[in-house]
């Protein structure tokens, strides 16, 4: 692999660009491997290569059925951030944001981490209320890149804002500074070059066709592109989790598949210099806008449970509404792209880093869709889970076993449903 | 946009109903071990396919729904309304 650093760029440019490696082989399935990561997304990626980089383990592969990085790892709003708050959540999503901030380095690959903040705006007292007891636990659990905006501060940060006669009058916001956004693609190809340096097999159009079991544990995979059998198998196929866990006779799981639609407008000046976030009586909105100049932004779900990768007009509508409700300015910009993911959406709105009733199983899923900014922490702790076989403390109330004892960690508190979390 | 043919109200868009959930769920009679309890509530199948679900037609008639539905391309097989008794009495009404 070719480092990328001053010295190599200022070389190729003036050899015409020939002296670049490839970023990741292609090589064939070997029979056998010690860890064989199920899903080439970012999560998968990220947990083979904290394994073959710190824990030591050699002979990885990671199996993907299309590409990687074709599944949510590029359907999403690339947003990162840690403002979560019940115990176990808030650990984790700050390992991962502090990871973030040395992800560029790490991997020796632009990741185009923009730390522009994240102002989430808030329309009643008892919002603020909320908001304001939120972001002072973060601020006592270790964080003080928290702040609540008044007025005049938002105005001044955010001009274009309308402050002045929205259905729903702003009354300020919350902000995390270190929060932003960061290049989803780079950060997938970031951690598969990586991971293929320490000799990470990335094996592509490769899906798992059957599952071999006997009563405790996984024998082998059947892929596309022949029997792959393994030691441990780690699943990372947020979206498709029920799916593969019914191949390997396992039954039911607290998730279902629900979709979320993300959409990108034509490119446009620099307009909008945060990530701002906007949710009032239910409706919940977030814009920012990447360094092309095109305004990213989502919504809510479709509302339905559904498998298909296609998004439904109603949202479009909703999302158009909220935008032009906050920023009136971007009401002629035109639509240039808009798609649709797959979610697995957990039933308390809390990802699972778990072991499994099968021995040498181990579960990353439920992320919801909050699962790029967990990218970092979630392929350390799980890479720790399968190395160690024990979940570390932080990822220990991520389990499958807590709606049966009732520690569930239920950010919204909006109770057994999971269209309702996210 | 998905439509729905509304035993009452004819084919409504789909913005006129609100999604239930899993119409395949039976819930346990009151007394039932917890087990049996946190599987109706917590566990789903998720269904990749024709799954039986539910919807209120919130901006129509009001009534609950039982939608035969694909997962994957989001065509509607059958709808009939959630209560036997009734579904049974339109249908007859009806002459189906």
């Amino acid at each position: 692999m070719t480092r990328f650093n001053a010295w190599n760029v200022l070389k190729n440019g003036l050899l015409g660009q020939s002296g670049w490696d490839r970023q990741w082989r292609d090589p064939e399935p070997k029979s056998a491997y010690d860890v064989v990561i199920v899903g080439g997304g970012l999560h998968g990626l990220a947990t083979a290569y904290y394994l073959a980089k710190y824990h030591q383990v050699r002979r990885i592969a990671v199996v993907e059925k299309g590409w990687i990085g074709g599944g949510n790892a590029g359907r999403n709003t690339t947003i990162v951030r840690s403002n979560y708050f019940l115990p176990g959540n808030r650990e984790f999503y700050e390992k991962s944001l502090t990871m973030w901030e040395q992800l560029s380095h790490e991997l020796n690959y632009n990741v185009m981490f923009s730390q522009r903040s994240h102002v989430s705006l808030f329309h009643s007292p008892g919002a603020r209320d909320a908001v304001a007891r939120r972001y002072n636990i973060m601020r006592l659990t270790g964080n003080d890149d928290t702040e609540l905006w008044d007025l005049e501060t938002l105005k001044r940060n955010i001009p274009h804002l309308n402050t002045e006669d929205a259905r729903f009058p702003i009354l300020g916001a919350a902000v995390q500074k270190r929060a932003g956004t960061a290049r989803h693609d780079a950060v997938a190809w970031g951690y598969a070059r990586a991971a293929d340096a320490l000799g990470v097999d990335i094996l592509q159009n490769c899906e798992v066709q059957s599952i071999e079991r006997d009563e405790n544990s996984i024998q082998t995979l059947t892929t596309s592109r022949g029997a792959i059998t393994a030691k441990k198998v780690g699943f990372a196929v947020a979206g498709n989790t029920s799916l593969l866990w019914q191949q390997a006779g396992l039954g039911q799981l607290p998730i279902e598949s629900h979709k979320l639609q993300a959409f990108v407008t034509e490119p446009l000046k620099p307009l909008i210099d945060q990530v701002v976030v906007y949710g009032v009586g239910g409706a919940h909105f977030y814009i920012s806008q990447s360094d092309k100049g095109g305004l990213v932004y989502g919504g809510d779900l479709d509302w339905y449970k559904s498998y298909a990768q296609r998004g439904n007009l109603h949202i479009v509508q909703d999302v158009a509404e909220c935008a032009t409700a906050i920023f009136p300015c971007v009401g002629r910009a035109r639509l240039l792209r808009h798609w649709s993911g797959i979610q697995d959406m957990s039933m308390d709105g809390s990802p699972f880093i778990c072991k499994t009733p099968l021995s040498n199983l181990y579960l990353n899923a439920g992320w919801n869709y909050g699962g790029f900014k967990a990218t970092c922490a979630s392929g350390w702790y799980f890479a720790d889970l399968i190395a160690n076989d024990r979940p570390d403390p932080v990822i220990e109330g991520h389990n499958l076993q807590r709606f049966e004892t009732g520690a569930v960690l239920d950010e919204r508190g909006a109770g057994a449903d999971c269209k309702l979390h996210g | 946009m998905i439509r729905i043919n509304c035993p009452f109200c004819g084919p409504r868009d789909q913005v006129e109903f609100s999604y239930g959930g899993d119409g395949s769920i039976v819930y346990p009679p009151l007394d039932a071990d917890a087990t049996a309890w946190h599987d109706a509530v917590h566990q789903r199948e998720n269904i990749r396919g024709l799954q039986v679900e539910t919807w209120q037609h919130v901006y129509g008639c009001r009534q609950w729904l039982k939608v035969e539905r694909s997962t994957v391309d989001h065509t509607i097989h059958s709808v009939r309304l959630a209560h036997d008794g009734a579904a049974m009495a339109v249908e007859a009404e009806n002459g189906r």
